[in-house]
């Protein structure tokens, strides 16, 4: 079995704790603002200046001012404060975050990791994807475990252009947890079906096994068919 | 009396002249000043170097400065797929790139602004961005050292401006917009409203008006008010 995208963001949702401070980055990290558990109170972070990104407002009733970073227009919520790039970048740089959820090309086993400029892509564009893997303490990255070619993401070392060295700390997949610990990559979670060993086999860096490796639990709803990148 | 107050867009962006660096302020459609750039766009200063988050979209205002080959060179973070102008023109050559990560673009800016001669930050270390960058050790950890940016001309998008050049913004409006406002020459603020000396509470003035020079009314440009209905318009 497999995780959908939303199985993905449903899981990262379960480990952000009470009083998170999160940015969300584009991709399967957004789908996470859907799945937080109501009963934790976590405010959303948006690079353009506001913490405490609400839902989507329904069609018709956006606020032409209320933009957010990624996914154009948004509601605010309860205690949202608005502010300009540079509090909101002394937010992001300066470790006040708690969280940055991001995407990622590549993976390394060191924690350097790539994900702004596919290798040959034409017009660069860079973001905050920068400050926010130098900035917040743990950075999340939520990808598919393989690329649509079926190689390993999770690699000895980047082959696309770094967006930051050795600054992932956990990495979601739709087979795996995997975190990132001074001494290598320490396989946490796998999905029901698959053990160790094939994780392996679709990882090129090396993996250790976590002496209480268990099965990813996720409600049957998010099983689902291989991810595209 | 002081009055920064000008009667249009055209008067405003009278002055800029070919080969000017310009700023505009703006993250997706809040806090855009439209009906400035889209009368620079008539104006016809070419050559120009803007300093800008992206690259607009659309041929109109920001995007029509790259539809209509006016730019020199774009520095910004992000010109998004949705830039088309910019990058038809840039995968031809014809404009010049310097890709600046967005905290990097921002705090380039305050520096400009508050008189400083740079900064070192951690952002970018051991990237491709990191090029040609002097680099220091600090407590232990890598930084790059990042030059400050001013401007010729800075174009504002605020909710509100006075006659003195207090501005105040909402909801996501202040983005760049407060930063930019520091680091410039001739500061120029497009307003949905001028209302009397006075009446903003002190409070609520996020750019004090000694850094804006001009101030103008004007309703807001009709494109970006039709982003309302579209999807993913950032």
């Amino acid at each position: 079995m497999m995780l959908t995208r939303e199985g993905i963001a449903y899981r990262i949702a379960r480990d952000l704790p009470e009083g998170g401070y999160v940015n969300l980055g584009v991709g399967i990290p957004l789908l996470v603002a859907n799945f937080l558990d109501p009963a934790k109170e976590i405010f959303i972070h948006s690079e353009n200046g506001i913490l405490g990104v609400g839902p989507t407002p329904a069609r018709g009733e956006e606020d032409l001012d209320i933009v957010s970073a990624g996914a154009g227009f948004c509601t605010l919520a309860l205690g949202a404060s608005l502010f300009d790039h540079t509090l909101s970048f002394t937010m992001i740089r300066g470790g006040h975050l708690t969280h940055a959820i991001l995407g990622a090309i590549e993976v390394a086993a060191s924690g350097d990791f790539a994900n702004w400029r596919v290798p040959g892509q034409a017009v660069p564009a860079v973001g905050g994807a920068m400050d926010l893997a130098v900035g917040a303490p743990n950075v999340y990255v939520a990808m598919s475990h393989l690329t649509n070619k079926g190689k390993p993401k999770i690699v000895k070392s980047c082959s696309a252009p770094l967006t930051a060295r050795a600054c992932v700390r956990r990495i979601y997949t739709d087979l795996a947890i995997i975190d990132v610990e001074a001494g290598g990559l320490v396989l946490r979670e796998l999905m029901p079906g698959h053990d160790p060993a094939g994780i392996q086999a679709k990882t090129e860096a090396e993996l250790k096994v976590a002496a209480d490796c268990r099965e990813i639990d996720v409600p049957e709803t998010f099983n689902g068919a291989r991810l595209r990148q | 009396m002081i009055d920064k107050t000008l009667a249009d867009c055209k008067q405003a962006v009278a002055r800029v002249f070919d080969g000017a660096t310009v700023m505009c302020g703006g993250f997706g459609v809040a806090g855009q000043p439209g009906q400035l750039m889209e009368a620079l766009r008539q104006q016809g200063a070419r050559n120009l170097t803007v300093i800008s988050n992206g690259a607009g979209g659309g041929d109109f205002a920001l995007g029509g400065l790259f539809s209509d080959g006016r730019v020199r060179k774009l520095i910004a973070s992000f010109p998004a797929p949705s830039a088309k102008a910019f990058r038809e023109r840039y995968l031809k050559g014809e404009i010049e790139l310097e890709l600046v990560p967005q905290g990097t673009l921002a705090d380039r800016i305050r520096a400009g602004g508050a008189g400083l001669g740079g900064f070192y930050t951690p952002t970018g270390v051991g990237t491709e961005l990191a090029a040609g960058k002097e680099t220091r050790i600090i407590d232990g950890r890598e930084y790059l050292f990042e030059l400050p940016l001013r401007a010729d001309f800075v174009f504002l998008k605020a909710l509100r401006g006075d006659r003195f050049g207090n501005l105040n913004y909402r909801g996501t409006m202040r983005n760049f917009n407060m930063v930019m406002a520091t680091a410039g020459k001739v500061v120029i603020a497009e307003v949905d409203e001028i209302v009397p000396a006075g009446s903003l509470a002190p409070e609520s003035i996020h750019t004090p008006g000694i850094f804006v020079d001009h101030v103008v009314q004007v309703a807001r440009h009709p494109k970006l008010v039709e982003k309302r209905s579209e999807e993913g318009s950032t």
